[in-house]
């Protein structure tokens, strides 16, 4: 068993990216996400593994530091909050088209615009739905648990490769402040240039080898039809992660009348909840999509069926909502319950739209 | 069992290390814990709380809108938290700066002189172990000996000098706190 710690789930990001073998971190400041790069450069990785930690000018500059060095097979690593991510929005289209693997992560904030720095979840739409430009989509994590964003960082970069698509973890001001126990991981060795050219030279601008043919690493295709081909190839990965790599967590579920659909932080909130309404004799569960995109759509889908109704709650103004009501068809209503602009909704607030807007109603 | 806390007072006061090393002595005693600052624009001067959970079952939600105890410590705080405190439970003030004393009828309200007595100890900075000791007198939900461990753990090596100091701050909280009612 590997090291037991009292940590906030900002800092953890940082010691789990220099155990899990991370090559590179480059980002930029920004509220609530400051301690990631803040204990990357207190630990000083580049003595102890060699990670490089760079902060950059700009999220703008981070994300295509990022896109440069994941076009060599490195594995690399960017983190930011709400606004620094859509400044890295053209970037992560870029990386997508250009089929390369990267963890970004996302400690959200209230918005639009510059917001507030308190805590939301009102990017959901931009981490699943885009956010860039064109087809394409990005692995989202939703940890909901400092434990699980120290094991969503090594997760995160197993898909990415898996897929050689761009990973999300997508957390919020909670969890990202937040201090829980954590048990840490055993470091993993980074790869060699050996180990690099073995398992992704195929694809990796790595340095060209006399027996192989050039890598060209672009998201240019000015053939129509190849670009076609190209995201009939993309369109195949997101397939694929849909049939394989869906997660969720069922809480109280087998016996549930109603029930509640929240991520990450929200979805703590929502467990208390369920405490809540159960001692009032009410018969609650939570399903949790810990991968909102591939979206468990099958177990909504099996569990709206069961129960009367589904409340979802999001730090939002209702954007997962929409998923939920796609997944469960229209025989039972699918409601939403949210606070914006960094209002965190307390259980008790939960239990009470359960009961006005789908009990009583 | 578990224990939903509140500390609240003034930036500078040492609210979130008092609920830090609070949260690494419930990991000393084997228990799970969370602990949520606020944060943000808060600085020395402005306000500044801290929700601590101990228990032993896995812990739901962090943010809580009721507590089993509050422990107060300037007038904004109270007006923002003693209608939060479950009833029944909890809740513990320092009267230095308080003008309106706690009126809830129907929770166990304690006294401590953390001001004065940090004063008296001769280091006002001791004044969150004061309060923490009068705490754990109240709802001794931890022991003195995980404290230790505890503040072992939560202040870097180059400070450990300091711990015996901190453990009569809290040994002297402990002995200090006042029940003004009990319900």
């Amino acid at each position: 068993m590997g090291e037991l710690r009292l940590m906030k789930g900002n800092e953890v990001i940082a010691e789990a990216a220099i155990r899990c073998g991370c090559d590179a971190y480059f980002g930029y400041p920004i509220t609530p996400q400051s301690e990631v790069m803040e204990t990357l450069m207190d630990r000083e990785p580049w003595n102890e593994t060699g990670m490089v930690v760079l902060q950059a000018e700009s999220e703008i500059a981070s994300i295509h530091m990022i896109y440069g060095a994941a076009a060599s097979g490195k594995k690399v690593i960017t983190s930011s909050s709400s606004p620094g991510i859509s400044l890295m929005a053209e970037g992560i289209s870029y990386i997508a088209g250009a089929e390369l693997p990267c963890v970004i992560v996302n400690v959200s904030r209230g918005g639009p615009g510059l917001g507030t720095i308190q805590p939301s979840q009102a990017d959901y739409f931009q981490s699943t739905k885009g956010g860039g430009h064109g087809d394409y989509r990005l692995i989202v994590l939703a940890p909901s648990s400092v434990q699980e964003t120290n094991d969503f960082v090594e997760l995160g970069f197993k898909l990415a490769f898996k897929y050689r698509n761009p990973a999300m973890i997508l957390t919020d001001g909670v969890i990202g402040q937040m201090m829980e126990k954590v048990v840490l991981a055993d470091y993993i060795p980074r790869l060699t240039d050996e180990e690099i050219n073995e398992k992704y030279g195929s694809w990796a601008t790595n340095g060209r080898k006399a027996n192989r043919q050039r890598n060209i690493i672009t998201s240019l295709e000015m053939d129509s039809v190849k670009m076609e081909n190209n995201n009939l190839r993309f369109q195949e990965k997101f397939a694929q992660m849909e049939e394989e790599d869906v997660m969720f967590e069922e809480i109280q579920c087998e016996d549930a009348d109603y029930l509640l659909v929240a991520f990450g932080s929200s979805s703590r909130i929502c467990q208390k909840a369920v405490d809540l309404a159960r001692e009032k004799g009410i018969k609650v569960g939570l399903l949790r999509p810990i991968t909102l995109f591939p979206f468990p759509k099958k177990p909504i889908a099996v569990l709206a069926k069961k129960v009367k109704g589904i409340l979802v709650v999001e730090m939002n103004a209702g954007q997962m909502v929409e998923d939920v009501q796609l997944a469960a068809g229209c025989a039972i209503p699918v409601k939403h319950f949210g606070r914006m602009g960094g209002v965190i909704p307390s259980p008790g607030e939960v239990v009470a739209a359960l009961e006005q807007k789908l009990i009583g109603g | 069992m578990t224990e939903e806390l509140i500390i609240a007072g003034f930036g500078g006061q040492g609210v979130l290390s008092m609920g830090k090393i609070l949260a690494y002595s419930g990991v000393m005693a084997d228990q799970e814990v969370s602990w949520f600052p606020s944060y943000g624009p808060e600085m020395r001067g402005g306000t500044a709380n801290v929700t601590v959970i101990l228990s032993e079952n896995r812990i739901s939600s962090p943010v809580l809108n009721e507590y089993d105890t509050a422990i107060i410590l300037n007038q904004q705080s109270m007006d923002k938290f003693e209608h939060m405190v479950k009833p029944g439970g909890v809740l513990i003030y320092d009267p230095n700066g308080i003008i309106h004393p706690p009126k809830r009828a129907d929770i166990n309200i304690y006294k401590i002189e953390g001001t004065l007595i940090a004063a008296e100890l001769g280091n006002v900075k001791t004044f969150n172990m004061v309060v923490l000791g009068a705490y754990l007198k109240a709802k001794p939900v931890v022991k003195m000996e995980s404290v230790e461990k505890g503040l072992q753990k939560s202040l870097p090596t180059r400070h450990h000098y300091l711990i015996p100091m901190n453990l009569e701050a809290v040994q002297k909280g402990f002995e200090s706190l006042e029940l003004l009612q009990a319900v």
